[in-house]
């Protein structure tokens, strides 16, 4: 169409340089602030910022309109350096398509108190009083504090190139961003196609047209504006969510079988596969239910071919008797979990660290089995890698554990190394000596090697029922015993071969914080900004649950004090009727506790949404705090409060 | 040199040839004696014989239930899995490595009842796999509890005073289901057609669902007429379906019938007494899902593969 669709960079308002900056963008459910955000975060990523993004989603897919309910958007935290490890802290600027999606982003308190708010001022004056008396009363909250109002006419300008602003705010606000940001406006063209890749031309260039409008407004009317800076890299970069890695992570490990049943907020990465997986020789399967989700997979790794699946608590759940199937017959498996708030039905698309305990003991019997935890968005793309040849090497079920932070966030980081990509082995199918044992287990390691159908001379039948050596069922206790024996051996061999985990901060200290899973980024900022301050403070992050690294109680005795750090339930101290007979830990802790026989504590909270660094840090303080004024108290209390020394 | 590679070829071709019984013969039985399972395992071993099957690629399935045993007593590649889920461990296995032959074997209770979700939907897949239900219409493993095609006012232990529901149908069940391909009906009390059932569906391309019916001499000595002894069926004639012995001829009346018609299937389906034998449905067109799924999936080397994974990472690079 017509060049002044074409964005242009223009001379603007002075700016004001900054090291990183956060934004929120939200809207109704169905008003698009989703893709704005998405063409916002790419926007930065292009010009050389770091970033990390925080889905910010309704449970409902049309809730009612103009609710806190509805609020529907994106975090973007993005920085002069290229890694951004978390969502950060609360939001330097907020941009709301109406009063209560802001209002939704106060109450969760996300935002700063001298937040930048930007509001579609349309309500001020619309026609449903109700909407003008919220208007008022909402930002009226802000008014009383630090914060900056600038009400924009985001519905008036949209709807001056197109006629339905439903379809369009969206763009207009990213334009309004991208001069806010004293962003290069020509790089939306490349960005907005993208965005709309399915949509007609003519849907891309009215996307445009917009964005330059927003861009043109912003410049014409912002009397100041931010500039984030890029840093050079030599490095490519990539910027995607955590199941978009998973899912090229499975192609790159050569799964050719994904296995699944719909549940959020797994299922996204099953999404991306099904796009992809048969261009790579493989393909999703859509099986009836949670249950038969992983019989298919555990059939088709029984065949020779480990597969995957993929799914959240309340599947995980239902998976349980197979996991106990993989384990008694040893069949190599792997299942990511891609955690949610429980119980039940509980957050389903908010984040928790609440299956870690269900992960490694919710099989019946003694079911020994792998779990892993990425941390990073980078490792959810390296990680079945790894899963994949532990199973297949132990004969083991493996358990990756992500979370809804991790799978809907994105993050950039260094393109990975596609050529080092080893070629799928051919199925070995080569004739075994008559009499060969299916469970041929070394009796040191537990190993045995694995037979598969099509081998001849490998006949032999494969049972839930406890067996020995020989694969056939048995009843009597040394046989039982042995075989027991033998599975756990196993997590014993893979404890050998891993290494202790790094401490980050100082090697000792007054503090240590453990976590695992996605809060690692924020847990070391908030290392960071404690140690800046000179608090003697380190942490150290597990992503091998079971086995737990070598090395642990080493790690933690150098310390006056050890908490955990994770998303899941834990008994305050000051609760009624919680004592220390009766406290219930965070599942790592408990986990720790139970290995080291130490007195570890835990920061432990079901917020639904990642840890905040300055949360981290005002526990670190309040932690610290405690322990500065032992050192006065009673040596008695101070021996029944005392950290892990 | 050339009589070496003769006489190994020969060896070879009479490798082949040679498949005894015996080859398809694991450690003894454990059924009870007089149990109808028995005469499974020997049909299955017969028709991988008939078929001259490698032993080492076959693959038997198998839920939990005194029938669910089978596997281990038959000497190929054998799963025994868990209650009620046999059919989605042989629908990955099929999967995985399509060229394996599969046959699952279930019980009533562990197919009808705690399966049923995977056998409706497995007979909708129509995997290209031999199912068996060896139905004796009681969970016999535990005990005798009522299954749900135990008859009506049976007394078992979870029912001391009688069932109280009729009892489930499951051919006008798997007649309901969309694509379905092959359904038989068929009874240990007659070996002859059991053979030609077991056969016949083995010859079938797609899932063949046969419902195997058998007394438990244990827990239902009474059932099935004693045993056949006094049990009603018909059974159904059509030159394609299942042969009909002279010697069954005596055992009850012969109905004709169109297998390749779903009305005609269904309206027999629905028959309870006399019970239908013989092959209800057969249609050999309904193709199989992990025959789709492979026919749409790309097999591309390594080096296409790194190319295409390139791609792939070119849509999510920013710098």
């Amino acid at each position: 169409m017509v060049a002044t669709n074409r964005m242009k960079p223009m001379n603007g308002p002075r700016r004001i340089r900054l090291p990183e900056h956060t934004v929120e963008i939200v809207s109704d459910a169905g008003e698009g602030a989703q893709k704005a955000a998405t063409a916002f975060a790419q926007l930065c990523a292009k010009t050389g910022n770091g970033l990390w993004t925080v889905e910010i989603i309704p449970s409902e897919i049309r809730p009612p309109p103009h609710t806190t309910g509805s609020a529907s958007g994106n975090r973007i935290r993005f920085a002069e350096r290229s890694r951004v490890t978390n969502a950060g802290n609360r939001a330097n600027v907020v941009l709301a398509f109406n009063e209560m999606a802001l209002l939704s982003r106060l109450q969760a308190d996300s935002l700063a108190d001298d937040v930048l708010v930007l509001i579609d001022d349309q309500w001020a004056t619309h026609e449903m009083e109700q909407y003008q008396r919220s208007y008022c009363e909402v930002l009226d909250r802000f008014r009383a504090g630090p914060a900056k109002i600038i009400e924009l006419p985001l519905e008036k300008e949209t709807l001056r190139h197109v006629e339905d602003a439903q379809r369009g705010k969206n763009m207009f606000a990213v334009g309004l961003l991208c001069a806010l940001y004293s962003k290069d406006p020509t790089v939306l063209d490349e960005v907005i196609p993208g965005i709309f890749k399915d949509k007609s031309q003519e849907v891309i260039e009215v996307a445009l047209k917009l964005a330059a409008a927003g861009y043109q407004y912003g410049m014409a009317h912002f009397e100041e504006r931010f500039e984030v800076l890029p840093s050079p890299s030599d490095v490519p970069k990539v910027a995607m969510n955590g199941n978009t890695a998973l899912a090229l992570g499975a192609i790159s490990a050569g799964f050719e079988l994904c296995s699944m049943y719909p549940i959020t907020p797994a299922t996204s990465a099953s999404h991306a596969l099904s796009d992809i997986f048969e261009d790579f020789g493989g393909f999703v399967h859509q099986a009836e239910d949670e249950i038969a989700a992983i019989g298919v997979a555990l059939g088709a790794s029984y065949a020779g071919k480990t597969a995957l699946t993929i799914t959240s608590g309340p599947g995980m759940a239902l998976k349980t008797e197979f996991q106990g199937l993989a384990v008694m017959t040893e069949t190599p498996l792997v299942i990511v979990d891609v955690q949610r708030g429980g119980p039940s039905t509980g957050l389903p698309t908010k984040i928790e660290q609440s299956d870690l305990l269900h992960a490694l003991y919710g099989a019946p019997g003694d079911a020994p089995k792998v779990v892993l935890a990425p941390s990073t968005i980078e490792e959810c793309y390296y990680i079945l890698s790894v899963a994949r040849k532990i199973a297949e090497e132990l004969r083991m079920l493996v358990i990756v554990l992500s979370d809804a932070n991790l799978a809907t966030g994105q993050q950039l980081f260094d393109r990975p190394d596609i050529s080092k990509t080893p070629p799928r082995p051919p199925l070995d199918l080569s004739p075994v000596s008559a009499g060969t044992l299916p469970y041929d287990w070394d009796p040191t390691t537990g190993l045995s090697q694995r037979l598969i159908p099509g081998q001849p001379g490998g006949m032999g039948v494969t049972t839930s029922l406890n067996h020995d050596r020989d694969g056939k069922a048995c009843y009597d206790s040394e046989r039982n015993q042995r075989g027991h024996a033998m599975r756990s051996r196993k997590l014993a061999t893979l404890q050998q071969s891993l290494k202790p985990p790094t401490v980050y901060g100082g090697p000792e200290g007054d503090l240590l914080l453990v976590g695992w899973g996605s809060t690692r980024g924020a847990i070391e900022e908030a290392v960071d900004m404690a140690r800046a301050e000179g608090l003697a403070v380190s942490s150290v992050h597990i992503q091998f649950l079971s086995p737990l690294p070598p090395g642990l109680k080493s790690i933690f005795g150098r310390f006056r004090r050890a908490i955990t750090v994770e998303l899941n339930y834990s008994d305050d101290w000051n609760d009624p009727l919680i004592t220390e007979e009766n406290r219930r830990y965070g599942q790592l802790a408990w986990l720790l506790r139970a290995a080291t026989l130490m007195d570890i504590d835990c920061f432990a909270k079901v917020l639904g949404r990642p840890y905040m660094p300055v949360e981290i840090l005002g526990e670190i303080k309040r932690v610290l705090h405690i322990q500065r004024d032992l050192a006065a108290a009673p040596a008695s209390a101070r021996a029944a409060n005392e950290g892990v020394s | 040199m050339i009589s070496m590679l003769a006489e190994e070829s020969l060896l070879e071709v009479c490798a082949i040839e040679t498949h005894s019984l015996a080859d398809y013969e694991a450690e003894t039985p454990r059924w009870c004696k007089g149990c109808g399972d028995h005469g499974v395992l020997a049909a299955l071993q017969r028709v991988l014989r008939k078929n001259n099957l490698d032993p080492e690629n076959v693959v038997s399935v198998s839920g939990i239930g005194c029938s669910s045993r089978l596997p281990h007593y038959l000497k190929t590649y054998g799963f025994h899995g868990i209650h009620g889920r046999a059919l989605p461990i042989a629908t990955g296995v099929r999967l995985a490595r399509p060229k394996l032959p599969v046959i699952a074997i279930m019980g009533d209770g562990d197919c009808f009842s705690i399966g049923g979700n995977h056998w409706l939907h497995a007979i909708r897949y129509n995997i290209n796999a031999v199912v068996l239900v060896l139905d004796n219409e009681v969970y016999a493993l535990t005990k005798m509890q009522a299954s749900p095609t135990t008859p009506d006012g049976w007394k078992t232990n979870t029912t001391p005073k009688g069932t109280y529901l009729h009892p489930l149908n499951p051919l006008s069940a798997v007649m309901g289901m969309t694509n379905v391909s092959f359904v038989a009906q068929t009874a240990t009390w007659l070996p002859a057609h059991l053979d030609e059932t077991i056969d016949k569906a083995w010859d079938h391309h797609g899932l063949s669902f046969v419902r195997i019916l058998q007394r438990c001499p244990v827990f239902m000595p009474k059932a099935f007429g004693e045993g056949g002894l006094n049990f009603p069926v018909v059974f159904l004639e059509n030159e394609h379906g299942i042969p009909i012995h002279p010697l069954l001829r005596k055992r009850g009346a012969v109905q004709s019938h169109d297998h390749r018609d779903i009305n005609d299937a269904q309206r027999v389906a629905v028959t309870v007494d006399p019970a239908p034998m013989g092959l209800v449905y057969q249609n050999p067109d309904v193709p199989a899902y992990e025959e789709i799924r492979w026919q749409r999936k790309d097999r591309p080397d390594h080096q296409t593969f790194l190319q295409r994974l390139e791609t792939e990472m070119d849509r999510y690079t920013v710098t």
